[in-house]
């Protein structure tokens, strides 16, 4: 019944496949630390108008499917004249969906130290900015690190779904493969494999920060 | 943007929203209830048991639900698991959901103070009385923001299910959109229509959460 040939040559084209995968979730995440950065920022900023524009970017995009989303865009982007390829579409998705979670991750970093560090560095005489760079920033983004690395593995199973515009990454070439050996099973396994294999690799690379950046 | 489509659409769309809330409504019990078995057996059962369970548990989590869906839904048969699309899409749910509540519960079992399980020990309380009567009604408690945060969680999951063809709300909208050309105006009515909907149910699972607190905080 289950052929292990098929499952074992099922693993050639999807590891090639298997760039793509990781490709648009390491870029999907890089985008989302930029932009998380920002709508952060926003979110703790003095100014009403931009916490309030950070809790409405936030509150859509976790409100949203992913694969709404992905749509969207996917019809959005040539209305309005902009024509990229399927890719950079996915991938800028993939990364402003990232963003909402990535700028709770790190608000949550900056509410989560003690406010008398801050404090003491006011009384010790430090501008604003130096507790920023040197007393906050460097603490928070060590505290969001094994957090950072979940949303990692979030957006990994996340890219499955651009499978459905067209871009082959594991998913999508494991359809193409169990349509051409007519072995779904064989097939759909070995591509959860490849998933299973990535996130545990992730997952303790998250389990060795968490030990050794806990401040 | 021309919305008169959706005038002309909308017993079909309301159609499957309904199934929408069907498969979230039954993915949701279904795997809250295997979670309970789960994080039960994890805590009471014998070691081979749990490692297995922890088994289940990496790999249901460490894979997208597309390719469990997908396994499922076309594996199947191979296997002589033959389902329509929809019991397969509410079974898909409830299998993937099941570790995630799992780990909830234990997190909630964790919360419990010891002290109070050692006390009805004391008392002679026998150990389904005691899970029965302190270590679930205590954990829930401490459980329950979680909870509704994971199951707000699954009704952005039930629109994958239209990829095996469960004609929930999101294959409606597709076909839709395929039948008039107006993809746009669909999948941005789609997205305004489930942010409604989250927003919705998470306002409602904080009133529900301050209130069964409230209520206990009082009691005690």
């Amino acid at each position: 019944m289950f052929s292990i040939s098929t499952f074992l040559n099922s693993f050639e084209p999807l590891l090639w496949a298997a760039r793509y995968t990781m490709l648009i979730s390491g870029l999907g995440i890089a985008l989302g630390l930029v932009v998380g950065a920002l709508i952060c920022a926003a979110a703790l900023s003095r100014v009403a108008a931009l916490r309030w524009f950070a809790a409405l970017w936030v509150s859509f995009l976790r409100g949203v499917p992913l694969l709404v989303q992905l749509l969207l865009c996917y019809y959005l982007l040539p209305v309005v004249g902009i024509n990229v390829p399927a890719m950079v579409a996915a991938v800028a998705t993939v990364g402003i969906c990232s963003s909402a979670y990535v700028s709770e991750i790190w608000r949550g970093a900056i509410i989560a130290l003690p406010s008398g560090q801050a404090e003491a560095a006011t009384a010790i005489g430090m501008r604003p900015r130096d507790i920023w760079a040197r007393i906050i920033l460097p603490q928070a983004f060590r505290i969001s690190l094994p957090a950072l690395v979940n949303e990692l593995i979030l957006l990994v199973k996340a890219s499955s779904l651009v499978s459905i515009v067209g871009i082959m990454e594991v998913t999508r070439a494991s359809q193409a493969q169990a349509a051409t050996t007519f072995r779904p099973l064989e097939v759909y396994i070995a591509a959860a494999c490849i998933y299973l294999i990535i996130n545990l690799c992730l997952a303790a690379l998250g389990r060795y920060l968490e030990h050794r950046m806990t401040v | 943007m021309d919305l008169s489509i959706l005038l002309q659409y909308w017993p079909i769309l309301l159609k499957g929203f309904g199934l929408t809330i069907l498969c979230w409504f039954l993915g949701t019990v279904f795997s809250m209830i295997l979670g309970l078995i789960i994080s039960l057996a994890q805590r009471y059962g014998p070691r081979p048991l749990c490692w297995l369970i922890q088994v289940y548990i990496e790999i249901i989590r460490g894979t997208p639900f597309l390719v469990q869906l997908f396994v499922l839904y076309y594996g199947g048969p191979l296997l002589g698991l033959r389902l329509d699309a929809l019991p397969a899409g509410i079974l898909g749910l409830s299998v993937y959901g099941s570790p995630y509540f799992a780990e909830i519960f234990r997190a909630g079992y964790l919360a419990v103070p010891l002290g109070q399980l050692e006390a009805a020990r004391a008392i002679g309380m026998s150990e389904p009385a005691i899970i029965r009567r302190i270590l679930l009604p205590l954990s829930l408690v401490s459980a329950l923001p979680a909870l509704v945060n994971f199951s707000i969680i699954l009704t952005k999951e039930t629109v994958i299910l239209s990829i095996i063809t469960v004609p929930e709300l999101m294959y409606r909208v597709q076909r839709m959109s395929t039948e008039t050309f107006r993809y746009l105006e669909a999948n941005l009515v789609l997205a305004l229509f489930f942010w409604a909907l989250v927003e919705t149910i998470s306002r409602l699972g904080r009133r529900l959460e301050t209130r069964i607190t409230r209520h206990l905080i009082e009691r005690t």
